[in-house]
């Protein structure tokens, strides 16, 4: 298989290229020395054990054989940090027990850096692929020339390249060799055949399995430099609003307590970067500081968020979906149709805010040098959006700042945000000393990047032949882009992309519309982002649908569908977004939802007769150019307590780089989704939000969560496509549904309560 | 400030700070035990799972003069010199996706287990209903303390 080249703008590299040769021996001189004279049985494996082999960012062999590959995505759990360098691992034939995995810092060379959106392993698959062969292809060039042999005659196998005639030589031994080889253009490297992967497809356990259960895995608030100093700061409830007045007398009273400050606000919408301000305690020890901070006394101003209230907020939202809003999508006529529909189906679905909640709150550990310059060791997912925030707010070039990025103890969309880490840099400059901030978990929930709270209502008419004729669908809710910017007024067509305007199904007069809902709070991506609440209502209805029609919705959805195509959707409307992808390079083909869902039929055995207060559910959704099918099965108590005792995911994402991995991140999304079906909700009172610990907002414990789940994949040879975010939209309706089956009850609002 | 000898991972270890300082922010400023997590301060994520006497306890809600003598494991204790087959078994399995939980689902479980060798799944929900995962690893952490269960911790 022939890379693409045009896919590989990574790796534009010339003849002229040369590699640099690392003679890092003390004279810093080339010396020729002979390669492999150890007279060991090893003596053809390693070579100078100061050569480096660095072809390309990513890659680096030293002369011991030891393979350093860089992983330049943040590790949050979904396993990116074993995944990536996997792929390389596989296409240059290196042994995984010498590899050993170098977190980037956050730096332009390693292309994007920004984990989020489920495209890591969508972006990087190929052009890490062409990095891997690469190296394969210079270190058996190197052996040709060692053995004076046609390159034919040489083949890689587990970290050596092999003669035909049996004789072999290590990667470590090549390594200085290969390094003086120029590199070769993209046309002459061959890439693996699928059925000859080793790890690619494989079940790989992660890098880091052994420090994490050992307790030596180093997250952002495990990090130790010298002279470190904790700081804390009490925030105002209302976010951007600032401060009248405070006293500070009790805490600076207390040992151990260095300083107590006021950090200015930066007024709502303060974008993601600003710090909300607030006052700052610095002390010798997390404790101290946090002690001191309680007694500061506040008068906190008021700001113009403060009347906000998030339900009157939805109910004004839920008034609006009640008429026509702007329509984003038109096809036929819906109103016409709906008069003349004998059957009109319609439902209002309303989703409250969400926090993030990471298990692991926001910190950072900042340290601004006398030199001007800036490093910061923290848990981001965008270390190079992170690097040109402080850079900004330090009024420093950003080759001054330097980002290390630790492990991620989760971060679901809230760490991709650089403003706690500008908060740890602008306290590290006023004190002068290296600063760890903590964020505390009240912290963390009153002052997130809030999930849009959203108002829906879906209404569909059936005609006198069963047909289903018209579809409309409305939706309010505030805009992401309300948190920077002052005049965003309602959903953009993008966020409108994530499950209203990419509606699949064959329907001849449709009308998708938006209406206007002004953010006053800060609003953010969380995993999944609006998919959550159209998945959640479209879903539903469809459910409702099937019933009117007395079809089975395994059916009902097949039939909705259509027939096979890949729907193009920017013929439909303007301005349509495919996850910033081209739609002719990830179609929306209807085809292939099909099969996730035929899949997830078969495998869940769907239409088994179930027991009273047991029900299944189904759903399906493509987001993130993921194709997932889930089937919920739920039992319900007398007392309502609800129990999920299976979940079945069918999903088509592509060649499945890391199948374990997969599945890990199906198990989590099932989990994380009956946390926002089953508990979540965030609720705000006069500009302030009133859940502020694990305690009152809930999540969904061992108790909650589903007891098993399969996952079953589609098998084809398709570009890979992401999975953190896909498994969360379909298992909340598959849930919902299910629980009707269960007990007759239609859920159109979250948190479920029955 | 105050001294206080703790007896952590079966070492004496003398510190000072504040009698009310929790046994989480003295294990991980003071003494560097950074494998306990701090998730929410007050007994609701079990991030901060510890031992006391062999009993699970969420060291974010103890402040270190309640402790006295008593014996404090952490997750640096129980896998000191080779992996605690509890460790093994979440090895085994896969568990951990961010990780930052696992430090306290272990504790919970190897305390779980060494008073029930044989829970039943209501057993296990009870014993780690205490501990939060945001990344839902709770079916492979079931699993894997069956699995070692099974092998008899
Ligand atoms: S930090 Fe102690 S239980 Fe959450
Ligand atoms: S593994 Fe991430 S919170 Fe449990």
């Amino acid at each position: 298989m022939k890379p693409n080249p045009s896919n590989n703008k990574l790796f534009k590299v010339s003849r002229r290229d040369f590699v640099k040769i690392g003679a890092l021996g003390s004279t810093g001189l080339f010396l020729g020395v002979p390669l492999g004279c150890k007279q060991d049985k090893n003596a053809f494996l390693t070579g100078r054990e100061d050569a480096v082999f660095a072809p390309n960012v990513y890659i680096t062999i030293l002369g011991t054989g030891e393979v350093q590959l860089i992983a330049h995505r943040s590790e949050m759990g979904t396993g990116i940090r074993t995944s990536l360098p996997l792929v390389m691992a596989d296409e240059m034939e290196a042994d995984w027990t010498k590899v050993k995995i170098i977190q980037a810092v956050g730096d332009v060379k390693y292309g994007d850096q920004n984990t989020d959106g489920s495209y890591s392993v969508r972006m990087f698959y190929q052009p890490l692929r062409v990095a891997g062969a690469t190296v394969k292809l210079m270190l058996m060039q190197a052996a040709a020339q060692e053995w004076q042999v046609d390159i034919s005659e040489c083949s890689a196998v587990n970290h050596e390249i092999v003669h035909s005639s049996g004789k072999s030589l290590g990667y470590g031994y090549l390594a200085e060799k290969a390094g003086a080889l120029p590199i070769p253009e993209e046309n002459e490297i061959t890439l693996k055949d699928s059925k000859d992967f080793k790890f690619i497809s494989k079940e790989t356990v992660i890098y880091d399995l052994e420090d994490i259960v050992t307790g030596k895995a180093v997250y952002g608030l495990d990090v130790q430099i010298p002279d470190l100093k904790v700081a804390v700061i009490k925030r105002n409830p209302e976010a951007g609003a600032g401060i009248k007045s405070f006293n500070s007398d009790m805490a600076t009273a207390i040992e151990g307590v260095s300083k107590v400050y006021k950090m200015e606000s930066t007024a709502f919408p303060m974008g993601y970067n600003a710090p909300l301000g607030g006052i700052v305690v610095v002390a010798n020890n997390t404790w101290t500081a946090l002690k001191a901070l309680d007694t500061v006394e506040v008068v906190w101003d008021k700001g113009i968020n403060a009347s906000y209230d998030s339900n009157a907020f939805m109910q004004q939202m839920q008034r609006s979906v009640q008429k026509e809003g702007q329509v984003k999508r038109q096809q036929g006529s819906a109103t016409k149709a709906l008069k003349e529909a004998t059957k009109v189906i319609e439902s209002d679905f309303l989703v409250p805010h969400l926090a993030h909640s990471p298990m692991e709150t926001p910190c950072a550990v900042a340290r601004c040098n006398a030199d001007g310059t800036c490093e910061i060791w923290a848990p981001v997912q965008s270390p190079q959006w992170v690097r040109q925030a402080i850079a900004e707010a330090l009024g420093i070039e950003e080759s001054e700042v330097t980002i290390n990025v630790t492990l991620l103890g989760s971060a679901f969309g809230r760490k991709s945000k650089p403003d706690f880490v500008v908060e740890a840099a602008l306290i590290s400059k006023e004190m002068n000393t290296p600063i760890k901030l903590l964020w505390t978990r009240e912290d963390d929930i009153q002052h997130d990047f809030y999930h849009s709270n959203c108002a829906q209502h879906i209404k569909v008419g059936i005609d006198k032949n069963n047909k289903v004729t018209s579809w409309v669908h409305r939706t309010a809710f505030p805009s992401i882009s309300g948190t920077a910017n002052a005049d965003a007024k309602g959903p953009s067509s993008d966020e409108l992309c994530m499950g209203v305007l990419d509606m699949p199904f064959e329907i001849d007069n449709i009308s998708c519309e938006s209406l206007d809902a002004k953010a006053q709070i800060r609003i953010g991506w969380l995993r999944s982002v609006h998919n959550i609440n159209h998945a959640f209502a479209i879903g539903s209805i469809v459910d409702q649908v099937a019933q009117a029609r007395e079809m089975d919705p395994i059916d009902n959805m097949m039939d909705l569908l259509g027939s096979d195509r890949k729907i193009d959707f920017t013929a439909l409307m303007e301005g349509f977004n495919n996850y910033n992808v081209k739609l002719e390079d990830y179609p929306y083909d209807t085809h292939r939802l099909k099969q996730v869902i035929q899949l997830v039929k078969e495998k869940s055995g769907w239409g088994k007769s179930l027991p009273e207060g047991k029900g299944m559910g189904f759903a399906a959704h493509r987001s993130f150019l993921t194709y997932v099918a889930c089937v919920v099965e739920v039992e319900v108590d007398d007392n309502n307590n609800i129990k999920i005792p299976m979940v079945h995911f069918a999903i088509d994402c592509g060649v499945p780089v890391n199948p374990d991995r997969i599945r890990a991140q199906f198990e989590g999304g099932a989990a994380f989704g009956a946390s926002l079906a089953l508990k979540s909700e965030i609720n705000v009172k006069n500009g302030a939000v009133i859940e502020d610990n694990f305690n009152n907002y809930l999540v969904a414990r061992i108790t909650d969560a589903p007891i098993n789940t399969a996952v079953h994949f589609v098998e084809n040879e398709e570009k890979p496509t992401g999975v953190g975010e896909p498994p969360v939209p379909p298992f909340i309706p598959a849930l919902c549904n299910a629980i009707f089956m269960a007990t007759g009850k239609r859920i159109t609002r979250l948190p479920i309560k029955l | 400030m105050e001294k206080f000898t703790l007896n952590i991972n079966d070492q004496k270890i003398t510190i000072e700070c504040a009698p009310d300082t929790p046994l989480l922010w003295a294990l991980r400023d003071q003494l560097r035990l950074t494998g306990t997590k701090y998730g929410c301060g007050i007994a609701v994520c079990g991030s901060c799972t510890v031992h006391l006497d062999g009993t699970a306890i969420r060291s974010c809600s103890i402040p270190i003069s309640a402790i006295n003598d008593k014996a404090i494991t952490t997750i640096e204790g129980v896998g000191k010199d080779r992996l605690h087959p509890v460790q093994k078994a979440w090895i085994a399995e896969n568990v951990p996706q961010c990780g930052f939980c696992q430090s306290g689902q272990i504790m919970s479980a190897i305390a779980l287990l060494e008073q029930n060798g044989n829970p039943s799944d209501a057993d296990i929900e009870q014993a780690m209903s205490g501990n939060i995962c945001r990344c839902g690893t709770y079916i492979r952490i079931r699993s894997a303390i069956k699995n070692a269960a099974k092998n008899n911790v």
